[in-house]
């Protein structure tokens, strides 16, 4: 992975520095809370329920045993002795103070870590497929242009005061496991008919209020070009972007507004006079120099044989275990959705732990999924049983990746300044409802995701269940959505009709899952049989107890 | 616009470490047993106000009025998003001030 | 207004001059809206001209005109309107403006560096302001990673020079 250099330790250091400067100023009454917060929020710092939240970027979702032990280290010293991933691969603690924020920074910088724009308008943390480098399925990794984006977008001077938050993600892979076209810019790693490898980009994604599935902007674009094509897209943005109603100051709606045709047009003229310029190509000699840093680890020659092994074991391989590129390896999910726990939750006793099992089985990295689970991309299949031993040990063991049970929630109400409703709990009931292993192998791929309010940081737009919090006067309520999808097939999920309270949403989603299990033909997912039925059968089903109780 | 309700009480978050504090004669409070409760506009506002100080001087940031109700002698936050802060997440009943034991636990299950 | 310009204190040489008030003899900045209505006047005075752009105008909208300005002023209606980090940008690279870019409005402390790296070469700053605080600005970051208009040398040109 990534190493950083002199230039990149300063940089951090100095922005650390930076940073208790503007603590200091704000604490002297030098800057007012305005002045202040979008400050603190391009240092990932926000003000939420309880105390401040700290989000601590994690690119393209990629950890070393040393980072993950820092972050164990600052749950227990600064915060309460947990942590949480997020759909954007990033942690965040829950519990930070202000005053400690500088020294954090400062023990992050040390293993090479910072919160630099993690929030704020500004161009946010660069995120890949959980599974680069691993998969045999890539063209090529996409993490060595994640990290030269991460580079190039880091305090640009030009970008850091957009209209409104910008994301990036970079995928290589046929199967989109990085919700792709979610994403205000994405970046697709393609072949041309030459063989060439080059970029196809996109703008125009994301979720809130107005959700959007990102349009094609230009099909090929050549290595050296990139950059310049992406800061043309952002410069369009900048400039012809609304700045007058912060509901309509997403890319999303600068593209859909003026057309994709217009777009492109704009873009292309930008682009041809950076390109001109010459100021921002890439030289092959310079993604080669990244390229070396991820390398992969040199792969034994190993047998290629699955162990077999306890009756969980199986299980647990079954879902969480996946194809590597290398023989005798696999890659491994450690699910952070054990039954009737907060998902994307992790204790520093865990953490410390998963740095331990990384030292000890020699697997160097770790990385994060939008999905908020962990993975470990280089395991040695002869490994894998010690291994889910020691996650069982740890109730890191659930064996539900991909299934209806691993469920993408956020922090929601229990947590969130902005949120409308709680997430979590309702995560925990319909988790337990499914717990069944054998129900949830039958019911099969079934991607639900929660958000807590219209922000939609538990990407409910882009579920196959969604469910969206809302506060219907001052009481908490749950609409579903059906349809959406985070994958290649890329779809906004549609709202069913009215909410459902707490108490109702939970047998409301099984009356649903009930309708598809009835429904389905042979090999359908959830997904393919909504798709193929239409929404009338499930809110049918799902508003019959309110029909029985209206009668 | 909505009619200012009947009882109300005065919060903020503290500056240093974000901690949710309510305002009790002039100075604030931990808990939300303590706040003072405005049964009277002017006095309300007056409060807020005065709260604008703590502002102006680094101690607390974004001080409001929220709506609380009597039952069975008790004053109660309406809104979950207030009882909530006023206890701690209701996904983790170890943390936050709901954790001391001197706090009253607030119903916020599901 | 306190003006900063290379790096000191100095005297506004310009009178910016609302849309209804009448012409000043010497230095004076205008609106866009005044410049596209009394051009030809503007134009023919025999004193150095500036206009004042607000966040939403496209300097673009000046032409070829653009050249005869000795000043482009680009406002900051809120410090979150970062428009004019571009319109800079663009006034350097694409219209080659060589003139005075001055900022003024509501921009941070913390925007300066930014500013200056896009094009901005003066300050309108807050009575009080104290420059040690404008030379601090420009010292927080050292190195930058990309390319702008300063031409500042960036972090990889810097790996690829040798170092002793």
């Amino acid at each position: 992975m990534y190493r950083y250099d002199e230039f990149d330790a300063k940089f951090v250091k100095e922005r650390v520095a930076q940073f208790r400067d503007q603590v200091e100023r704000r604490l002297a009454g030098e800057l007012t809370e305005d002045e202040f917060k979008p400050l603190r929020l391009m240092n990932g710092l926000y003000l939420q329920l309880h105390a401040y939240m700290l989000r601590i970027a994690v690119p393209y979702g990629t950890l070393n045993s040393r980072q993950m032990r820092m972050l164990a280290h600052i749950a227990r010293k600064y915060d309460k002795g947990y942590g949480h991933f997020t759909t954007r691969t990033n942690m965040q603690f829950h519990w930070i103070k202000l005053v400690d924020v500088p020294d954090i920074l400062e023990d992050l910088a040390s293993v090479e870590m910072h919160c630099i724009q993690t929030s704020g308008n500004c161009i946010r943390n660069v995120t890949a497929d959980h599974f680069a480098g691993a998969t045999d399925e890539e063209i090529e990794d996409p993490r060595p242009l994640c990290e030269i984006i991460r580079q190039w977008s880091s305090l640009h001077p030009e970008f850091v005061f957009l209209a409104r938050k910008f994301k990036i993600a970079v995928g290589a892979t046929p199967h989109d496991r990085a919700a792709l076209l979610w994403h205000d810019m994405p970046v697709e790693i393609v072949k041309n008919e030459a063989g060439e490898v080059g970029y196809r980009v996109y703008a125009g994604g994301g979720m809130g209020r107005t959700p959007y599935i990102a349009l094609l902007m230009k099909d090929f674009v050549k290595r050296e070009d990139i950059l310049a094509y992406l800061e043309a897209v952002l410069r369009v943005y900048n400039q012809d972007s609304r700045r007058d109603n912060i509901h309509k100051q997403r890319i999303k709606i600068l593209v859909n507004a003026i057309g994709q045709e217009e777009m492109q047009r704009r873009v292309e003229r930008e682009f041809e006079e950076i390109k001109a310029s010459g100021s921002l190509q890439l030289p092959q000699e310079e993604l080669d120099r990244i390229r070396a840093y991820f390398a992969p680890p040199k792969f034994e020659t190993l047998d290629d044989e699955m162990p077999v092994g306890s009756y969980d074991f199986e299980n647990w391989k079954k879902t969480n275990v996946h194809k590597h590129r290398a023989p005798g390896y696999a890659i491994a999910t450690i699910s952070l959705k054990a039954i009737g726990q907060t998902p994307g939750d992790i204790s520093h006793v865990q953490m410390d732990a998963l740095a331990d099992l990384m030292d000890q089985f020699g697997i160097d990295e770790i990385r994060v999924s939008h999905e908020q689970n962990l993975v470990l991309p280089h395991a040695r299949k002869r490994d894998l049983p010690a291994i889910f031993a020691r996650l069982q040990k740890l109730d890191l063991a659930t064996p539900n990746s991909g299934l209806i049970t691993d469920i993408i929630a956020c922090p929601g109400l229990d947590y969130c300044d902005l949120a409308n409703a709680r997430s979590i709990p309702i995560a925990k009931d319909i988790a337990k409802r499914f717990e069944n292993l054998d129900r949830q192998h039958d019911i099969g791929e079934l991607k639900i995701k929660i958000s807590g309010c219209i922000n939609a940081c538990g990407h409910h737009h882009a579920g196959h269940i969604g469910i969206l919090g809302v506060d219907k006067k001052g009481v908490e309520y749950y609409q579903i959505l059906l349809g959406g999808s985070g994958a290649e097939d890329a779809s906004v999920g549609n709202i069913m009709g009215p909410g459902f309270s707490a108490h109702d949403i939970g047998p409301a989603v099984e009356r649903v899952v009930d309708t598809y299990v009835k429904l389905r033909q042979s090999g359908e997912r959830f997904l393919d049989t909504y798709r193929r039925v239409g929404m009338e059968p499930f809110k049918n089903m799902a508003y019959l107890e309110q029909m029985y109780a209206a009668h | 616009m909505a009619a200012t309700p009947a009882l109300q009480v005065l919060t903020a978050n503290r500056l240093r470490d974000g901690a949710v504090v309510y305002w009790q004669a002039g100075v604030w409070a931990d808990e939300f047993k303590d706040a003072d409760v405005f049964n009277d506009k002017a006095a309300a506002d007056a409060a807020l106000a005065a709260a604008m100080v703590f502002v102006k001087d680094r101690v607390v940031v974004n001080p409001y009025l929220f709506a609380v109700r009597e039952e069975a002698g008790q004053i109660r936050a309406i809104e979950q998003r207030e009882i909530i802060r006023g206890a701690g997440p209701s996904v983790r009943r170890d943390l936050g001030k709901q954790a001391k034991p001197s706090m009253e636990a607030f119903d916020v299950s599901i | 207004m306190p003006l900063i310009k290379d790096g000191a204190f100095v005297q506004d040489a310009f009178v910016t001059v609302a849309d209804d008030a009448a012409l000043p003899d010497g230095a004076a900045i205008v609106s866009l809206a005044r410049f596209q209505k009394d051009r030809e006047a503007l134009l023919a005075r025999n004193a150095p001209l500036g206009i004042q752009l607000k966040a939403p105008e496209n300097p673009e909208l000046l032409g070829e005109d653009v050249q005869r300005f000795s000043v482009i002023v680009l406002e900051f209606p809120v410090f979150r309107d970062g428009r004019a980090f571009s319109w800079a940008r663009m006034l350097r690279e694409r219209l080659k403006f060589t003139g005075e870019i001055r900022g003024t409005g509501h921009f941070l402390y913390d925007q300066i560096a930014y500013m200056k790296r896009v094009g901005f070469d003066a300050w309108n700053v807050a009575e009080g302001f104290r420059l040690e605080q404008f030379h601090r600005a420009l010292t927080e970051i050292t190195n930058v990673y990309q390319p702008s208009a300063d031409g500042k040398k960036t972090i990889r040109e810097l790996r690829a020079t040798p170092r002793p």
